[in-house]
């Protein structure tokens, strides 16, 4: 008796708010892909060694790579019960099972990346990539001799819908006879099959590729295509995802939309450390540098680089926005009037093609 | 839409490069199957193959070499699992799952510092005159050694089970183990090598995935090849020559849905000209022996075609998502299965009767 009585007194002890503190915070990571993809899954654990890096001994991170969205509950939960008290789910996929877990653990706080469902502890942090998709479909509509730029989707979703009508809006506005194939994949990663789409691309004509998934498998194809090639001639041309991608396209590579989670995670950490965190919704763009445009390939015309550059510059600055009128729906419906510039709400709801992009969407 | 857009013999030359990790891995694991042993770790050893492949080729400059490595590296896995389920009696459908985790995971920690580097790239066997040849030279005969290995491993493999003495033993192994070692053949020893030939092969598909379809090295790079070629297996009722037939329909409607995608195509149409060539095929190759049943398949297949192709001309616009597609081999897949077992004879013929069971040489 007298025993329990201790065990019981030792148990209080543990869970006092005082003796809890001197624990480092438990921060956990969930990605859809592994983490050496080198695009996005690789650009969040980026972001999870910063934090490691910034906090030392007072925060401790753990991850786990490559959960399929179809089965992330389970292990979001699992992580909840293992005492993270922080966790971060970063697929759009995860977002209806973290609400559902964040429910049952309502002292843990949770931040989804790129959902829209929100909890008293579930915050909601995205990018604004379809800036980073105007640079490319400006230098994409340059660079094109073929006319037609090729794109390899994922899941259609309004995030990746949306950088398709961005790019191809800005592709358009400089080659009105741009061309977009585009092909979904149905898969965040699947370096085999992303590959085969960027093959099936090209064989069809396209001259510059687009991609929308998490691996440097195209970039590689590509980049393949520059071997053995003469002088005077060229190959194929990408735009590096989520990460750099330099090293995987020396010569195909124009630049690339590169994310960076670090400032937004540390920020995340202090505020739970200092017990201001709050359920929020960031989204940020490369003002806030969270999107951010990777260095220009040389063989890039000086003015077209410039061109670029202004661009992004005038984004940054709230000058240019990705989408402003007058802009169509696919079926010729009106959407944004002459100078209207689009609202949140519509962006984050984007679910068809703006007009001069052929094909259907996925259901 | 125009049919023209789509280039067949393109689309047929990288179905065959799609399907042949596919073949390889299929043909070593059906040895595997035929010898009574299920082993659910094609995944496992088919990554560790793509990374060690990927590595030895990197560091000796030699893609042959890579190839050798890979072969050894997957077989030495397939080792692991047969001395724990053959010689230690484990569970085989648990330690095979186990071996695709332990494969997956090793492979990202041997591969880890090759992420980011281009393979020494594998030639083409270009054969002169033949390879020249306007559509037959870039069909059949401008492909690299690999393929070409595959196709021949898949006869060698044919003419090993149906033709020799030590294929009819590793067959009665599989169908009656019992049987096998009361008549003195070594049944632990036939497993051991045919499950070393099938990680060899599985190892050999890896590395094709890692050398050559892809190029490169990333983490999760099979992401489920293994898997469809364990439903290969089944598809091609446990027969060599329908493993390739099952390795280009499920490479073939993946090349084809992405070429589909891309250029906008009507499936109703393609549905069409497929009945149309299969009908056609069911005629010419079985003229020999043609009779009244044959003759009214080959008319409702044509029938299909037609009716088919009429829909296609009436609603022009129609898109099937692409995810239907994607279902088909693994519909053809449950429907040979439907097929094989309400059929008991041809049933008893294929499956082999030991299949999965330990076997123990006191019992």
């Amino acid at each position: 008796m007298k025993l329990l009585k201790t065990l019981g007194l030792a148990a209080v002890l543990a869970a006092s708010p005082a003796l809890a503190q001197d624990d480092p915070l438990q921060v956990g990571f969930i990605y859809v892909g592994p983490v050496g993809d080198y695009g996005w899954s690789y650009q969040h654990d980026q972001g999870r060694l910063a934090i490691e890096e910034h906090f030392g001994d007072a925060v401790e991170t753990s991850f786990i790579e490559s959960v399929p969205e179809g089965d992330s509950e389970r292990v979001i939960r699992r992580m909840a019960q293992e005492g993270h008290d922080l966790i971060f789910t970063t697929s759009f996929g995860y977002m209806t099972p973290t609400v559902r877990v964040a429910q049952q653990f309502p002292d843990v706080k949770f931040e989804h990346a790129t959902g829209y469902q929100r909890a008293d502890n579930v915050s909601t942090y995205s990018g604004r990539f379809y800036e980073g998709r105007v640079v490319q479909g400006y230098l994409a509509g340059h660079m094109t001799e073929s006319n037609i730029i090729g794109y390899i989707a994922s899941f259609p979703i309004p995030e990746v819908i949306r950088g398709i009508n961005a790019a191809y809006l800005a592709a358009a506005e400089v080659n009105p006879d741009v061309e977009f194939r585009i092909i979904w994949v149905s898969t965040w990663f699947d370096p085999g099959r992303e590959a085969d789409a960027a093959n099936t691309l090209i064989e069809q004509g396209a001259d510059v590729i687009l991609q929308h998934t998490d691996s440097t498998a195209p970039m590689t194809i590509a980049q393949e295509s520059w071997e053995g090639l003469s002088e005077g001639e060229r190959g194929i041309y990408a735009f590096g995802q989520a990460s750099d991608m330099m090293e995987f396209g020396p010569d195909a590579r124009l630049t690339s939309i590169i994310d960076d989670w670090a400032p937004y995670y540390i920020d995340r950490v202090q505020a739970v450390l200092d017990g201001t965190w709050e359920s929020e919704d960031t989204w940020h763009g490369i003002d806030e540098g969270m999107t951010s445009i990777g260095a220009f390939n040389g063989a890039i015309p000086a003015e077209l680089r410039k061109g670029a550059m202004d661009i992004a510059i005038a984004i940054a600055a709230g000058k240019r926005h990705a989408f402003t009128g007058p802009i169509n729906w696919q079926n010729g419906e009106a959407w944004l009037a002459e100078g209207e510039t689009a609202d949140d709400g519509t962006l984050l709801g984007m679910n068809r093609y703006v007009e001069g992009i052929e094909g259907t969407i996925p259901n | 839409m125009d049919l023209s857009s789509l280039d067949f013999v393109a689309l047929f030359a990288s179905l065959i490069v799609a399907a042949t990790p596919l073949v390889l891995a299929a043909i070593g694991e059906l040895v595997v199957e035929k010898s009574g042993v299920l082993n659910l770790g094609v995944e496992g050893m088919m990554i560790m193959g793509a990374v060690t492949g990927f590595i030895l080729a990197v560091t000796t400059g030699i893609p042959l070499l890579g190839f050798v490595g890979a072969a050894i590296a997957g077989a030495a896995l397939a080792l692991v699992f047969g001395v724990l389920t053959q010689v230690l009696l484990s569970n085989q459908v648990a330690t095979g799952l186990a071996l695709t985790l332990f494969g997956l995971g090793l492979a990202a920690l041997l591969g880890q510092s090759y992420t980011g580097i281009r393979p020494p790239q594998t030639a083409s066997l270009d054969l002169p005159v033949l390879s020249d040849l306007p559509v037959l030279g870039r069909l059949l005969f401008s492909h690299d050694w690999v393929v070409y290995f595959a196709l021949l491993l898949v006869g060698a493999v044919w003419w090993y089970l149906n033709r020799t003495r030590r294929g009819l033993i590793l067959r009665a192994v599989g169908e009656n183990h019992d049987a096998a070692h009361a008549l003195g053949y070594r049944v632990v020893a036939i497993r051991l090598g045919a499950i070393a030939f099938g990680g060899a092969c599985a190892g050999l598909g890896g590395a094709y995935l890692s050398l050559v379809r892809v190029p490169q090295w990333s983490e999760g790079m099979t992401a489920g090849i293994g898997w469809i070629a364990l439903a290969i297996v089944v598809f091609a009722s446990w027969k060599p020559s329908r493993v390739i037939l099952g390795a280009w329909l499920f490479g073939g409607v993946t090349i084809l849905q992405l070429n589909i995608q891309a250029a906008n195509l009507n499936v109703l149409a393609i549905l069409a000209l497929v009945l149309g060539v299969v009908a056609a095929g069911l005629l010419i190759f079985n003229i020999r022996r043609l009779n009244g049943h044959l003759m009214i398949r080959s008319a409702f297949i044509g029938a299909l075609g037609l009716l088919s192709w009429s829909l296609a001309l009436s609603f022009p616009d129609f898109q099937l998502d692409s995810a239907y597609l994607s279902m088909t081999p693994y519909l053809t897949t449950i429907a040979v299965l439907v097929a094989i077992s309400g059929d008991r004879t041809r049933a008893a013929l294929n499956a082999p009767a030991s299949l999965g069971r330990v076997f123990h040489a006191s019992a």
